[in-house]
């Protein structure tokens, strides 16, 4: 009787480190469970370069999951970022020299963003303070260059935009404020285009989630962006097999010039 | 119907590059010149980076060049020996070439020298031709007998030591004149992806002073190997040579080779030279003007 009392009051203190943890967990669940959490997904987790390619627009789109299945009072903002594979850049300035236009002056970035891409469901600036969005690298004036060899925070800004705006203009950096769509509080989705002449490599998709001015759940999702088929081995002989590459170029011209001269000369 | 270029990493339209290759291929069929100096701005201005444009519109020249220079050496229309000479000096001046446009790369100032080269080239090329066609087409009209100039090598040449026998060619000269020729001429193919051809005609005309009958086939000997000798050096060095482009701007290249080798036999070579003239000084001022005008983009980026 007495060994089995202590059996089971031994039982108790093993178990009660335990429970006490779990119901620890569950509390803190219980007070995190207030912010809801993020399902992304991408509609292409890898995108294929071949011969026809012009460029794809790609989906982003998930579910935004409530505590007890219910929508939150006030209004909860999407904003959904894509970067590529990041290269050394020098940034040149073409300035007016004795007449004509040269490169005069010049920056280095060694992270340049070969794709950038941010869209929301509302302009960041008004649900994000400047802080918040530089602290997660949110909007193209908070792209982390890791600018090098500039003379003054005015020549910089001056490099940042021109660079921001080069690249808007060729698409490759994208800030669409009114891109991401929220269905009835908890579906977004968005639509971002990504051009024909994206750098190839691994991309970044994430996902934040912001309430009153805080991310409250981040979320992220990888896209490789590959050449595919003939291109990936025309891209890959010619950087890697430079001789062969062009002794075949060679011959190729030649035949081709060939073969017309013969096909009209018979005539 | 667009098409992916898998070096220059865009797409472009294949019929816009099927017309540019056989626009210049009609050029260089009609004139004996490769037709690069029109085919690297062209593919600038449509967007194409310009390293890949120079490197490509060199592999596109090869082939429009074959067939001209197989013509021609049946026919006994290329000198050679003289060829050779011209050759030798090519490959010095591409290798040259591809220092100079690393370092111009490296310094920024590659597209401001590609610019001003073609002003300057093509701008004085241009010129002399236009006067040189225009004083032969006014004679015509006059209906005087044209009058032969004497043909004579440049004083410059003469003094040069170690002189050559150029039986084809007619002339008994140093090869040094020749080989800077040659070397001049490769190291614009690298630089501006041109066969050299409407700098080495007149060159070999005025300067060395070479016959007429084997000057436009020995300068298409010359381009054929100087081109072969810059596409291999691009691939090497600056993996830009755009194989799919280059496929493009051949198959209008070599079509329209043929059928301006045709056109040209019908027509007058003092206007055939008069339209040439008026083309090269538009490409010239082209180019001129986009050196004063404002850019349209005042930042460029280069790659590291």
């Amino acid at each position: 009787m007495i060994r089995f009392v202590g059996t089971s009051r031994r039982a108790m203190r093993r178990w009660i480190g335990p429970l006490c943890l779990v119901l620890l967990m569950l509390a803190g669940e219980h007070a995190d469970a207030r912010n809801p959490i993020l399902v992304p997904d991408v509609s292409s987790r890898t995108i294929d370069i071949k011969y026809s390619f012009t460029g794809e627009t790609l989906l982003l789109f998930g579910a935004i999951i409530y505590p007890d299945g219910r929508l939150a009072d006030d209004r909860a903002d999407i904003v959904v970022v894509i970067q590529g594979p990041t290269e050394p850049i020098i940034l040149r300035e073409k300035r007016r020299i004795g007449g004509i236009w040269v490169n005069a002056d010049n920056i280095r970035f060694a992270s340049a963003p070969g794709y950038y891409a941010v869209a929301s469901s509302r302009p960041i600036a008004d649900m994000l303070n400047e802080r918040t969005a530089a602290v997660y690298e949110i909007g193209l004036d908070n792209l982390s260059l890791s600018p090098a060899g500039f003379t003054s925070d005015d020549q910089l800004g001056r490099f940042e935009r021109g660079l921001v705006d080069l690249k808007r203009r060729l698409g490759l950096y994208v800030a669409d404020a009114n891109a991401v769509e929220i269905t009835q509080g908890s579906l977004y989705r968005a639509r971002l285009n990504i051009p024909a002449r994206v750098p190839v490599g691994r991309y970044t998709a994430e996902t934040f989630l912001v309430r009153n001015g805080q991310v409250i759940a981040v979320a992220s999702r990888q896209i490789d962006i590959r050449k595919t088929g003939t291109d990936r081995f025309i891209a890959n002989a010619a950087q890697n097999h430079g001789l062969l590459y062009g002794l075949f170029a060679v011959l190729l011209s030649v035949g081709m010039g060939c073969a017309a001269a013969m096909l009209f000369a018979r005539r | 119907m667009e098409l992916y270029l898998p070096v220059a990493n865009m797409s472009v339209h294949i019929l816009w590059i099927l017309a540019l290759g056989t626009m210049v291929g009609l050029l260089s069929g009609m004139f004996g010149v490769g037709g690069g100096f029109l085919t690297t701005p062209l593919l600038i201005f449509s967007g194409i980076p310009p390293t890949v444009a120079a490197a490509s519109a060199a592999t596109q020249v090869t082939g429009a060049s074959v067939s001209g220079m197989m013509a021609y050496l049946r026919r006994g229309g290329v000198d050679l020996h003289m060829g050779a000479v011209l050759v030798a000096g090519g490959l010095i001046g591409s290798i040259l070439g591809a220092f100079v446009f690393r370092w111009l790369e490296s310094v920024g100032q590659i597209d401001t020298v590609i610019a001003l080269l073609y002003l300057l080239l093509l701008g004085s090329i241009g010129g002399l031709m236009l006067k040189e066609s225009l004083a032969t087409l006014n004679i015509l009209r006059s209906g005087a007998q044209p009058v032969a100039r004497k043909r004579r090598h440049h004083p410059l040449v003469t003094m040069l030591p170690l002189r050559w026998r150029f039986y084809r060619s007619g002339l008994y000269i140093s090869p040094i004149a020749p080989l800077i020729l040659g070397a001049i001429s490769g190291m614009m193919t690298m630089l501006l992806g041109v066969g050299g051809g409407f700098i080495m005609v007149p060159a070999m005309l005025y300067i060395l002073g070479m016959g007429a009958e084997v000057v436009v086939g020995t300068s298409l000997f010359q381009i054929f190997l100087t081109t072969i000798a810059t596409t291999l050096i691009h691939s090497i060095t600056t993996h830009a040579v755009d194989i799919v482009l280059a496929l493009l701007l051949l198959i209008g290249g070599v079509i329209g080779a043929q059928i301006g080798a045709r056109l040209a036999m019908r027509a007058n070579p003092a206007k055939l030279r008069l339209v040439l003239a008026i083309i090269v000084l538009l490409v010239a001022l082209r180019m001129g003007a986009g050196l004063t005008w404002r850019p349209d983009e005042i930042f460029t980026v280069q790659a590291l």
